[in-house]
């Protein structure tokens, strides 16, 4: 049975559906443009507005925050200090960690204990920061309220916190970055190629000795997008520290009472009016633009280490 | 007997880019015939295959030139509708490609694909067209399984049968035995000698022995042109030129 | 002859390095073996049928979570809703239709960059805009839209993984049968890629039962249950506290019970959730095989 059809133009209703699909389709992929897009602009447009009523120098290097008082003080200094200060303890405590936990499960590990190993990271991954929040406030700051009697003791002027202090806030923090560097760490160690270590074992190094001067560094830029990682889940942790920081604005000390960027904004949000809640956006702004750069500087990381592959 | 021209194509030129890939093409297929492209690899036959359904639309920064005039119609012309293209000229590929579901729905996609929702329609569709396929027989009692679950061969002639679904005038075949084993092959060979009676059959084959045993005009591609085109018996016993000649002798290629 | 092959090199500072590599592996297994354990040990007495079931009041003098999981339920359902059809769009517009240019790269990056955004800001965001300037104050749905935002990236990300691996066979020979191309996705790609999509939606639905900072400011912290079958829609429009905002309230307010005992509802779910994915990518590389 032969179609004996002309191949030209007849009917356009099938080909209503098809173009009306790929324009839905296109819609979709613009919504998440859209979407970093109105986020950024709302940052910036409700984070610059208390810039000229505070002035950013006093804002930015002020330290006292005392937005309530009579005349309001809005210093964020401790507050960025203890950003960085916290996220770079954390980083220092947990990349090496998970570091050398990677290096167990790809280079040293048998199979079963990888099979116990592996699923526990990604467990630890998918725990709530509440849980560990709880956790934190439970078990940790009790246990470095014991650490702080014990230096502190007869010491005058010190204020105690009962634990909840940067210490404990950096405990938690890097424990909450320990699946990200461990998984990109893993995946970066795995993609190192066998004849290197080959090429050193043949050579009489030992496993140690192959791992750390020759493996560790073939992985190298995989390992810096994990850290870089990390940094960024460090910065935008908020629930989890404010359980365990503290929450005075302090400078940051391991046995003080502190406050971060995100704590800041989870602390005082709920009943800040007027000049005070500018000024938090504003706040929010600076976290933001923090986040964006380390961003910004992962993806010129990976792109590089994709280009390196090559 | 004088058959009639199926296709005509006059001066095809074909471009991957800066890359000329077919040059001034210009030949006419018989309609109820099998014509064959023979050719080393990368002259450009699989390539000409392809333009005459419009597969070559699907790759990026491809400009085609000239004519291909199916029944006196260009389909290269504006005002064509590539979905009607492709019911009237079916296409088989090399590796066999079945959908993941089962025989029957992978039978009946076409004809669903072109409007046929009527139950018993389809089904007379899939039962004509795995018995146009030679195949009905192995398959009638397990349509509802997974076409993915048959060998090698059997994929293959579900492939054909799923091209014939739609009632194409013409059937392309793109070296549709080579990854498939000898006796698959001579199945595949008796079903396009059965299949030729009904439709117009043109195959692209790196392998001269079927292209004799089972083709009635040749046409010989090298470096994107074609060389030389005739009947089959002919190309082959008194090729032209000798390009042709040191090919089939097996000088090259 | 000097060194002989038969005495082991033994060298110190290797023996040193092991132990630490062993320490530091032990150390993420018994974090969360200790983790879990803890959290069971003081939670599990808390959980009841009356806890699971029952609305925290002092009038009725009940103590229970029920309206939290109820508010959960509703984050998730309106949330993935919302989220699923626009991922999957997005996916399947760069993966199918979408030529390699500037606009898909800009959508990658747009996506790349909400992924790499911390929930507070979205919490921050989503109570400027969905609740201030769209005016639908603190709200279950103000919670979704900001929650569809954190994960579309998610779901764009997992879908497109699963279209890659649709042999580009099945592309070809659809359309050589004649059909076009959303044709050809809605009846051969996307059900061969429904199990990386559906793997997707489950790590999805494990982040937004999850997330706590993004959802603070902007669905707030009621936890009544909805009175009426009418109610149940316009509940969307007022405020309600996940499992994770009661959590964190239980624990500031100093009432450890109820918090231990959400806290062992949300580990169970996140176990569950995590083995749901694992049995399905184990499926789908199965699938893959053949």
């Amino acid at each position: 049975m032969k179609t004996n059809q002309s191949i030209m133009y007849s009917s356009r209703h099938h080909n209503t559906s098809e173009v009306t699909a790929k324009y839905i389709f296109l819609i979709s992929g613009i919504v998440a443009i859209f979407a970093v897009c109105s986020i950024t602009f709302y940052m910036f447009l409700k984070g610059a507005p208390a810039l000229p009523v505070v002035g950013p120098l006093d804002l930015l290097f002020g330290t006292v925050w005392q937005p309530t008082a009579q005349v309001p003080s809005y210093g964020i200094l401790y507050v960025i200090l203890t950003s960085m200060i916290g996220t770079g303890f954390a980083i220092l405590l947990g990349v090496p960690i998970g570091l050398l936990t990677a290096v167990f499960l790809t280079e040293i590990s048998a199979k079963h204990l990888t099979m116990i190993i592996q699923p526990a990271v990604e467990l630890l991954a998918a725990i709530p920061s509440v849980i560990y929040g709880l956790l934190g406030m439970m078990v940790l700051n009790p246990a470095i309220y014991k650490l702080e009697k014990l230096i502190f003791v007869g010491k005058a002027g010190h204020q105690f916190t009962g634990g909840a202090n940067l210490l404990s806030a950096i405990i938690v923090l890097a424990i909450m970055i320990l699946p990200t560097v461990i998984n990109m760490s893993v995946s970066a160690l795995k993609a190192v190629p066998q004849s290197y270590r080959n090429a050193s074992y043949a050579m009489g190094a030992t496993k140690i000795q192959t791992i750390f001067k020759v493996t560790i560094p073939a992985a190298k830029s995989g390992i810096m997008t994990g850290i870089v990682l990390g940094i960024g889940r460090a910065l935008g942790e908020a629930m989890a520290i404010n359980m365990v920081a503290g929450g005075s604005v302090n400078f940051p000390l391991p046995f003080n009472s502190v406050r971060f960027l995100t704590t800041q904004l989870v602390s005082e949000m709920s009943y800040a009016e007027g000049t005070h809640r500018q000024v938090l956006f504003t706040v929010g702004l600076v976290l933001f633009i923090f986040i964006m750069i380390i961003n910004l500087i992962l993806m010129a990381i990976s792109k590089r280490g994709e280009d390196d592959e090559r | 007997m004088e058959q009639k021209t199926k296709i005509s194509v006059k001066d095809l030129n074909l471009f991957y880019g800066e890359n000329h890939a077919l040059k001034n093409v210009s030949m006419d297929m018989k309609e109820n015939a099998i014509t064959a492209f023979i050719g080393p690899s990368g002259c450009g036959k699989s390539t000409f295959l392809k333009t005459l359904n419009r597969m070559n639309d699907l790759v990026d920064n491809v400009k085609i030139t000239g004519q291909v005039l199916l029944d006196q119609e260009d389909i290269y012309g504006a005002e064509v509708d590539t979905t009607t293209l492709r019911k009237k000229v079916g296409m088989v590929f090399q590796q066999p490609n079945p959908f993941p579901m089962s025989i029957y729905d992978n039978i009946a996609y076409g004809p669903r694909v072109h409007g046929i929702k009527d139950r018993h329609k389809l089904d007379e569709i899939v039962e004509e067209s795995l018995r146009g396929a030679a195949i009905f027989d192995e398959v009638k009692d397990r349509l509802k399984k997974s076409a993915l679950s048959l060998s090698g061969g059997q994929q293959q002639r579900i492939c054909i049968a799923r091209a014939l679904a739609v009632h194409p005038d013409v059937l392309l075949m793109d070296e549709p035995t080579s990854a498939l084993d000898p006796i698959s092959t001579l199945k595949i060979e008796d079903l396009m000698e059965e299949l030729k009676k009904t439709y117009t059959v043109v195959i692209v084959t790196h392998n001269m022995q079927q292209a004799v045993r089972v083709s009635d005009d040749t046409a010989f591609f090298l470096l994107g042109e074609m060389i030389e085109y005739g009947n089959t018996k002919d190309l082959f016993a008194y090729p032209q030129d000798k390009r042709t000649e040191d090919y089939i002798t097996g000088r090259f290629g | 002859m000097k060194d002989s092959i038969c005495v082991k090199r033994k060298r110190v500072s290797d023996y040193v390095m092991y132990g630490l590599i062993y320490a530091c592996a032990a150390s993420s297994v018994l974090l969360l073996v200790g983790i879990i354990l803890y959290v069971l040990v003081k939670g599990a007495g808390q959980i009841n049928i009356s806890f699971l079931t029952n609305v925290t009041s002092v009038l009725r003098g009940t103590v229970g979570i029920a309206g939290n999981i109820v508010n959960t339920l509703y984050i998730i359902i309106i949330t993935m809703l919302i989220a699923t059809p626009i991922g999957i769009g997005a996916a399947v517009y760069l993966n199918e239709y979408a030529k390699p240019g500037k606009l898909v790269s800009l959508i990658e990056f747009a996506t790349e960059t909400l992924a790499g955004i911390p929930s507070i800001i979205f919490g921050l965001f989503g109570m400027m805009f969905f609740a201030q300037t769209l005016g639908l104050g603190y709200s279950l749905l103000t919670g979704s839209f900001t929650l569809t935002l954190m994960v579309l990236p998610l779901i764009t990300r997992n879908t497109q993984e699963a279209l890659k691996t649709v042999p580009d066979s099945y592309r070809s020979g659809a359309v050589g049968l004649g059909a076009g191309k959303w044709y050809t996705i809605r009846t051969i790609l996307l059900p061969s890629a429904m199990p990386g999509i559906i793997t997707g939606v489950i790590l999805a639905i494990g982040k937004i039962v999850g997330e706590s900072a993004a959802l603070l400011f902007t669905a707030g912290s009621a936890y009544t249950l909805p009175k009426g079958i009418s109610d149940i829609f316009t509940k969307t429009l007022s405020s309600g506290g996940t499992l994770t905002i009661q959590l964190y309230l239980s624990a500031q307010k100093g009432e450890f019970g109820i918090a231990f005992g959400i806290a062992v509802v949300l580990l169970v779910i996140v176990l569950l959730i995590n083995a749901a994915t694992k049995l399905l990518t184990k499926k789908f590389d199965v699938n893959r095989e053949k």
